[in-house]
């Protein structure tokens, strides 16, 4: 034709021939910031969750298997017969891994706190129980609490046997509906990024309108047109993923440290592994593929309305 | 030339309505042959740009039947229509180019979109764009070109897909006598390749230039056919006359 070489070869439009279609317009919105923010405080959501059940977990792991037995009694003198007994019979009971007595020491020291070290202070005048810290080989059922029961009810009949775990269980119920709190913050977290990508990707099909026409008359499919979107939020979402990743665990490792001190058993268990650090890493490319499915369903429903 | 029973597009009876208000276009019968050249006249307002849309499927049509490419155009799947849509070039009275995309890309938007590779993009874009004569401008944003500009990178992409039928609206209106002879001869060469051109004008000095073409002729929404080529059913005899 008039001296003009047209020559290529058609195909059928399958292959992803499809960039620079729109202007692709990435980290130029709020899009990167918005996600940074929801990716971090779903990291730090996740992890304080992720930390509480460790510190679950160990907690029970420590406290499966223990039992205390208290010698109630005021006369010191029983007091220790019975403990001395009750130890000779439990050491003989079956399943019980170990018996030790709390000592003396010990006892004053948890009581510190509050009855005090003053000068004067006669602390054997004071009606202290025996405690008899028992680990069994399996955990405390209330059949075995019963079977222990009956074994020393003769030899210290003033003895209390307590499940260790049963003391905690008001702290794991908390932990748990900590958990549970954790978890609807990363629903909620997860419902407001798909919000966020929602509206976002509508406004950019209301801002490209004419060119995704003039791009539908030019026989562009709705996939090709998707896909330009689809990539402009995964720019968005990684860089925004990568930064909230960032900022949430920063801030994640200054709560470690500012539990740190505390040094009880709880706080000291509530430590975030490497397995646990992976799940959080892997939380900015869950926000990646959100964001890029919801995008693309939204530009494909989008586009369904046009001809 | 012409095979009656091949037609590239076929209107039976097609009328058009923008919402509540009246027919726009209102009983519109006719059939576009492979090969043929056609232009399409009526006063402002008459309905052509309706008309032209209808043809390159930016619009359903609000009653009639539409057969284009032997393939009912009414109830083709919406999946369908890209398919079809780059069979079709397009000249848009507006120009419509991309205003984010240099006159290149503007020109090898038809090809990116049907796959076409980077590599085999780079000549025939270049190629057609120093004939349009504006080898030089290849780069400049559509912000940055003059009308007449706009318009031969507009033609250009219409044009570089070698489509099997070419609408055009006005395409000669912002350029000067010289280029404007200069398209008309491209559309020809096109047309002489086998592609069905459609080009709606108001310059009838410029349907006299192109040998055997037909004219279809709008009046306030009614097709008005001064040679009877364009009637479905065709009357052959005229048909036959109207090409010799």
């Amino acid at each position: 034709m008039i001296g003009l070489r047209l020559s290529f070869s058609l195909p059928d439009g399958r292959r992803r021939s499809d960039t620079r279609l729109l202007p692709e317009g990435s980290l130029s919105g709020p899009m990167p910031w918005v996600i940074a923010i929801m990716i971090a405080l779903t990291v730090v959501a996740a992890g304080s969750g992720l930390a509480l059940r460790n510190a679950a977990r160990a907690a029970s792991a420590d406290l499966e298997g223990g039992v205390t037995v208290q010698i109630v009694s005021a006369a010191p003198a029983e007091r220790n017969r019975q403990a001395e007994a009750a130890i000779a019979a439990l050491r003989r009971a079956p399943g019980v891994a170990s018996v030790s007595r709390v000592s003396q020491g010990d006892l004053e020291t948890l009581l510190e706190p509050w009855l005090g070290t003053r000068p004067g202070d006669d602390l054997e005048a004071l009606p202290i129980p025996a405690l008899i810290d028992l680990r069994l080989a399996a955990p405390a059922s209330p059949a075995r609490l019963a079977a222990l029961r009956a074994r020393i009810a003769a030899v210290a009949p003033a003895a209390r046997v307590d499940a260790q775990s049963a003391w905690l269980a008001p702290v794991f119920g908390a932990i748990g509906a900590l958990q549970l709190l954790a978890a609807g913050l990363i629903a909620l977290l997860a419902f407001a990024t798909v919000a966020s990508v929602l509206l976002a990707s509508r406004n950019a099909l209301g801002s490209h309108r004419e060119t995704i026409e003039i791009v539908h008359m030019l026989g562009g499919t709705d996939r090709q047109i998707a896909r330009v979107f689809q990539r402009g939020m995964a720019v968005d979402a990684a860089v925004g993923g990568i930064a909230g990743l960032l900022f949430g665990g920063a801030a994640l490792l200054a709560l470690g440290r500012a539990f740190a001190p505390l040094g009880s058993g709880l706080a000291s268990g509530a430590m975030l592994g490497w397995s646990d650090w992976l799940a959080l890493a892997a939380i900015p490319l869950a926000g990646v593929a959100l964001a890029v499915v919801t995008a693309r369903l939204t530009v494909l429903a989008a586009l369904r309305e046009m001809l | 030339m012409i095979k009656p029973d091949a037609e590239i597009v076929q209107f039976d009876n097609v009328g058009l309505r923008y919402g509540a208000e009246r027919e726009v276009l209102s009983d519109i019968s006719f059939t576009l042959y492979p090969g043929c050249f056609y232009f399409l006249t009526g006063a402002s307002g008459a309905g052509k740009t309706s008309l032209l849309r209808l043809l390159y499927l930016a619009q359903r049509p609000s009653r009639g039947l539409i057969r284009m490419f032997g393939t009912d155009a009414i109830t083709l799947p919406r999946e369908r229509l890209p398919g079809f849509r780059r069979r079709i070039g397009v000249v848009f009275q507006d120009f419509r180019l991309v205003p984010h995309l240099s006159a290149f890309d503007n020109v090898a938007l038809p090809l990116r979109v049907a796959g076409v590779s980077e590599r085999e993009i780079l000549r025939p874009v270049a190629d057609m764009l120093d004939w349009v004569g504006l080898g030089d401008r290849q780069h400049a944003r559509p912000a940055t070109l003059s009308g007449g500009e706009q318009q031969r990178v507009a033609i250009a992409r219409a044009v570089i897909a070698r489509p099997d039928m070419l609408v055009a609206d006005e395409p000669t209106g912002n350029v000067d006598p010289e280029m404007a002879m200069k398209l008309m001869r491209l559309f020809e060469s096109l047309n002489r390749l086998g592609t069905t051109v459609v080009v709606a004008t108001h310059d009838l000095h410029l349907i006299g230039k192109v040998e055997g073409s037909l004219l279809m002729r709008l009046d306030k929404g009614k097709l008005a056919d001064p040679t009877g080529a364009l009637r479905y059913p065709p009357r052959r005899a005229t048909v036959e006359t109207g090409l010799a």
